[in-house]
């Protein structure tokens, strides 16, 4: 067992942006490993953006991303630029969580097909195997995207907007994956709308306005005081905005 | 008598068994390139590559006149340059990848078509834009050969990952770095396999065994494999007609048009009758099933 650091991933005076403008603005703090943290903030909060800076699909434009050394990570999108025209089983979409072992060239013999087999069945699509991607409803396909994330076997699983436009049933079981993860001392970090299933299932809050308007105890964090705090905070992007004079410490 | 007609031309003239042999070359490798191809809604994109590889070869006809390696090295030359221009106009400006290769090939095929002309006559500019399949030498037939193994053992090599960045670019790119060096490996496989296309049928018909009979084969079936290997055929079907309906129309149906016409026929046949989403199976009202 490798001794695991305390925190997962370190943010340090981050802002990531695109072209220029910041959508998350100075943001420092840690997201310990074996949390389950929830972000949360309004519409343009930055809250999608920090998730793709934290896959290292975006790079800061100011700030650092440290992510413990080591650690392997698996990020399911908002809106995966998935084509689901492609013709393609539920079982070989769920296979390619595979890749970090198998590659290009690794045999997915019998022990990898049973864990295929396996994840389809624990996202509740057995039976599904040979159905292609384009006849799965959202919340099957949902599930499928969940199976692959279960087969990365990731130690960081980060989740962007997992249950919106998904049925109760499927977000209920779906949920239960993700309980699951955080009993495994996997670090899981999902951005979530409702905030009923934030205080439901989630320990750990950020709550997101391009800046931190409270991160902590999700019962200290999702006051009503600070949610309207971080609603006033975003405004819209400037495009006149002056070069941000704030010190990059 | 049948005999005659679909066996005879290829007994008696070795130009005809070369012309066989080189669309069959063609066919196996252009079959699965296409099917990557229209998967990944890349069909106009291999299209306008055709016409990029025209200046290129021109210029090494120009210098060299109907040299193999001269028109072949200009022709690679001029895809790899437009296809890695296109793509990078697209990265750096506001014009999509299939504006810039709209606007790249339009100047390539104006610019291929002077430069022939400054030198060659219209016989040139006919070879060079039809190709002359009926005249493959033994240089040309190693080249497609090769071009084919080259190709499919290529796409053998990335296949897993190349259906990935199809499927789920994101999620190949979360996982792996390999989705941009697949896609441009890609890319110069169908440079490859154009160039090789337009020593037989010319720049403006390269494209053609590569797309029909992948459009046909998705009528035929969902599966990829499945969609390769019927793409291939369908191929070496049309190669096969084709030559057969030129050689029996005597010198009125030039070969390579004749092999694009029985890819299209092919690919209209699969159009009316296919069973994924054939014309026919629309219009019969067949009960819905139970389950």
């Amino acid at each position: 067992m490798v001794a695991a650091p305390l925190s997962a991933i370190r943010l340090t005076d981050l802002t990531l942006g695109y072209d220029r403008h910041p959508a998350v603005h100075h943001l420092s703090g840690e997201i310990a490993t074996g949390s389950l943290t929830a972000i949360v903030g309004p519409n343009g909060a930055g809250k999608s953006t920090l998730l793709k800076g934290i896959a290292g699909a975006l790079s800061p434009l100011d700030g650092d991303i440290a992510v413990a050394r080591g650690r392997r990570l698996a990020y399911l999108p908002q809106q995966a630029e998935l084509d689901r025209s492609f013709p393609i089983h539920v079982y070989d979409l769920v296979a390619m969580g595979l890749w970090n072992r198998a590659g290009i060239f690794g045999r997915i013999g019998g022990g990898a097909a049973a864990k295929i087999e396996a994840a389809i069945a624990a996202v509740g699509l057995a039976g599904f195997e040979r159905r292609p991607i384009g006849a799965l409803s959202g919340g099957q396909m949902q599930r499928a995207l969940f199976a692959r994330l279960l087969l990365q076997d990731a130690d960081i699983i980060l989740l962007d907007e997992p249950f919106t436009a998904i049925d109760a049933r499927t977000t209920a079981d779906l949920l239960a994956l993700v309980q699951r993860w955080h009993g495994e001392s996997r670090t899981v970090v999902a951005v979530l709308h409702d905030i009923e299933t934030v205080r439901r299932a989630f320990p750990q809050t950020l709550l997101l306005a391009r800046e931190t308007v409270a991160w902590g105890e999700t019962g200290e964090v999702l006051t009503v005081a600070n949610l309207l705090k971080a609603r006033r905070m975003v405004e819209a992007f400037d495009s006149h905005a002056a070069p941000c004079e704030r010190d990059a410490a | 008598m049948l005999y005659d007609l679909f066996i005879g031309p290829f007994a008696e003239f070795d130009f005809m068994r070369r012309a066989l042999v080189g669309v069959v070359a063609l066919s196996v490798s252009g079959g699965a390139i296409g099917v990557f191809l229209m998967l990944r809604r890349m069909s106009l994109t291999g299209d306008a590559m055709a016409h990029a590889i025209l200046p290129g070869a021109a210029i090494g006809y120009l210098v060299a006149g109907f040299s193999l390696p001269a028109m072949t090295l200009g022709g690679l030359a001029a895809g790899f340059a437009v296809a890695l221009a296109a793509g990078a106009v697209a990265r750096v400006t506001v014009i999509k990848e299939d504006a810039s290769l709209a606007a790249f090939y339009l100047i390539s095929l104006a610019l291929g078509v002077t430069i022939v002309s400054l030198r060659g006559s219209a016989v040139d500019l006919f070879h060079v834009l039809f190709g002359n399949v009926l005249a493959l030498d033994d240089d040309v037939l190693i080249l497609l050969s090769g071009v084919a193994t080259v190709s499919l053992m290529t796409l053998a090599a990335l296949y897993r990952p190349l259906v990935m960045e199809c499927v789920d670019p994101g999620f190949l790119r979360s996982v792996s770095r390999s989705g941009g060096l697949v896609h441009l490996t890609f890319l110069g496989l169908v440079v490859l396999n154009l160039v090789a296309g337009f020593h037989a049928l010319g720049t403006l018909l390269a494209v053609g065994l590569m797309m029909l009979p992948a459009a046909a084969a998705r009528f035929w079936t969902a599966d990829i494999t499945r969609l390769i290997l019927l793409a291939s055929g369908f191929g070496m079907v049309s190669g096969y007609a084709g030559l057969v309906m030129s050689y029996s129309a005597g010198s009125n149906l030039p070969a390579g048009p004749a092999i694009i016409l029985a890819a299209g026929a092919l690919y209209l046949g699969s159009l009316l009758l296919g069973t994924q989403g054939g014309l026919a199976r629309r219009l019969l009202p067949r009960r819905h099933l139970r389950a």
